[in-house]
């Protein structure tokens, strides 16, 4: 080993430290900035070792892509509003994926001949996660981003269908391992991963899309780390692990919140028998209009705001600060409760309302707010539907039984902000709405929001 | 062939990261968990590293090279994108506490 190598490595060993330093100061939110700056350094040291301590004859790719990747990523930082932040994360797990997957395509195109069975298994590994991932990501930001449908697309066959490309997948990869000079093997699999990624997460409705984020998420950093085996590369390992922990961390929280196994979000088919399961629910949903919901939130006491994905299709993050700051200036106690599946990926209630300008503060987890809703005059209830259906406490046959829910039906008085008399995203209908104690306010949840704060106003 | 020794010391690293991983990550507030999973989608833009070596190392056919241009681009994409966006993410979060302090100066 010469000068620059052991330079490269001290840089690699730095970059390692910093990563898990940046993730441990994650754990507040007036350190996680701070945080973040280590992780740049870090990334930033990683970079400027390799490129010192590699032997690098041709800089035009390099340049280019170094080059081509700010412009896009840095279009991306700036732009991409709070809102699609869900999609935006689908896309970038996509694009990690395919560099892990890609990496690993080159790698055996170099020294595929000469690798020994751990190392093709390894690399086996990396390419099959990698591009499994990069098209399962792009399916799921496809369904966040409206282009393709949110429902779940469902066939008959269907789970029989994913095991016949399972398994091809995986004796592919087995194939591989055992005869390196199989070369077609190695494409079969790569290919066959490819198609596996769609098939997986075509058949998951927009309600489970947190939890097939956070796995999506993992399978892209176990890539990453994969390829680390395969370079035996420690940062890359390391890098990887964490991701990868991460997002598995994260699937089972959201599992737990919605008290579904991963398996049952992966292939339980959702959708399939909502028709006969919710039938129980009837009776008349009371409309309100906009002065008596304005009357009873200027003169309660305390008031909870539900905010749900409704908030942020309809962009009513800010509607929703401005109505709570003008009921705090009236003495009202506002707070908000999150729960951990609302929205469309781990933590997006929280983003949205922070980028209103809501501060941390008054958000509060289900587990907190929960036993307050009792002494709280009104709920608000912001384009949420499943994680406040009572059903899913009293109903165990509920398709939902189970799921811890945020307990707006305690309140004495229950708002719903509500496009239409439809039924939310997974198709439940929901026995909160006919409560006697809950009025239903139909339209855009931005522009009702609106007219509350100017009607609370004129109070 | 892998050397036995390297392996071995692969697997430790890997166990290592993960049990850190685990302690470190589970202590993060359900508030920051979108920015959590930007920031290491970010770091495991660490592929760059790998993706650099292909693209420009001596004796490596074209292929090589082209395939590693594209993954240099995605995981540049990655990194900068990543930490551009958890870092507008983690300002708003710690700006009203700013504001507040200005105001009772």
């Amino acid at each position: 080993m010469n000068l620059t190598s052991y330079f490269m490595e001290a840089t690699y060993l730095v970059a390692s430290i910093l990563f898990i330093l940046s993730l441990k100061k994650m754990s507040h939110p007036e350190t996680a900035r701070k945080g973040m700056f280590l992780a740049e350094a870090g990334m930033f040291a990683a970079i400027v070792g390799t490129l010192v301590g590699t032997h690098i004859v041709t800089w035009t790719w390099i340049i280019a892509g170094l080059a081509v990747g700010s412009i896009i990523g840095g279009w991306m930082a700036v732009s991409v509003p709070m809102t699609a932040m869900p999609q935006r994360t689908a896309l970038s797990h996509a694009f990690g994926a395919l560099a892990a997957a890609l990496v690993g395509v080159g790698e055996f195109v170099v020294k595929g001949a000469e690798m020994g069975a751990v190392t093709r298994s390894a690399l086996g590994f990396e390419v099959m996660l990698g591009a499994l991932t990069t098209t399962g990501s792009l399916i799921a930001a496809g369904k966040l981003q409206g282009v393709i449908g949110g429902k779940p697309i469902q066939f008959r066959g269907q789970n029989a269908a994913n095991l016949i490309v399972g398994l091809s997948m995986v004796s592919s990869f087995i194939l591989f391992c055992i005869h390196p000079e199989m070369i077609a093997a190695f494409y079969t699999m790569l290919g066959v991963a490819f198609v596996f990624g769609v098939m997986l997460v075509i058949p998951i409705g927009s309600a489970d899309m947190p939890v097939v984020m956070s796995l999506l998420n993992s399978y892209a950093g176990l890539a990453a780390a994969a390829t680390g085996f395969v370079l035996s590369n420690n940062v890359l390992i390391i890098a990887g692990t964490l991701d990868g922990f991460s997002g598995f961390i994260l699937s089972v929280l959201m599992c737990k919140a919605m008290n579904r196994s991963i398996t049952n979000v992966l292939f339980g088919g959702f959708g399939a028998v909502i028709a006969e399961a919710s039938s129980n629910a009837g009776g008349v949903m009371r409309e309100i209009s906009l002065d008596d919901a304005a009357m009873q939130l200027a003169f309660a006491n305390r008031v909870i705001f539900v905010p749900g994905y409704g908030l942020a299709t309809a962009q009513a993050q800010h509607a929703v600060r401005e109505l709570g700051e003008l009921l705090e200036s009236r003495g009202v106690t506002v707070k908000y409760a999150i729960h951990p599946v609302a929205g469309r990926m781990p933590g997006h209630m929280n983003v949205l309302l922070a980028e209103a300008n809501v501060p941390y503060s008054s958000l509060y987890e289900m587990e907190q707010i929960n036993p307050e809703f009792s002494s709280t005059d009104v709920a608000v209830v912001i384009g949420a539907n499943d994680v406040v259906n009572p059903d899913a406490r009293d109903n165990p046959k509920s398709l939902i039984a189970g799921m811890p829910i945020l307990e707006v039906d305690h309140a004495k008085s229950v708002i719903v902000l509500k496009r239409g008399q439809g039924r939310g995203f997974s198709g439940l209908e929901n026995p909160l709405f006919f409560k006697p104690c809950t009025s239903m306010l139909y339209g855009d949840a931005k522009s009702s929001l609106s007219h509350l704060a100017q009607a609370v106003q004129h109070v | 062939m892998m050397n036995p020794a390297v392996l071995i010391a692969s697997v430790y690293v890997f166990a290592l990261a993960a049990f850190l991983g685990y302690q470190v990550i589970s202590r993060v507030p359900p508030l920051l968990h979108t920015p959590l999973m930007s920031a290491t989608n970010a770091i495991s833009g660490i592929s760059l590293i790998g993706s650099l070596v292909l693209a420009g190392s001596a004796g490596y056919p074209e292929l090589a090279h082209i395939l590693g241009f594209v993954a240099v681009t995605t995981a540049t994409i990655n990194v900068v994108g990543g930490f551009g966006i958890t870092d507008r993410m983690l300002k708003m979060f710690g700006k009203r506490k700013v504001e507040t302090k200005e105001a009772a100066k």
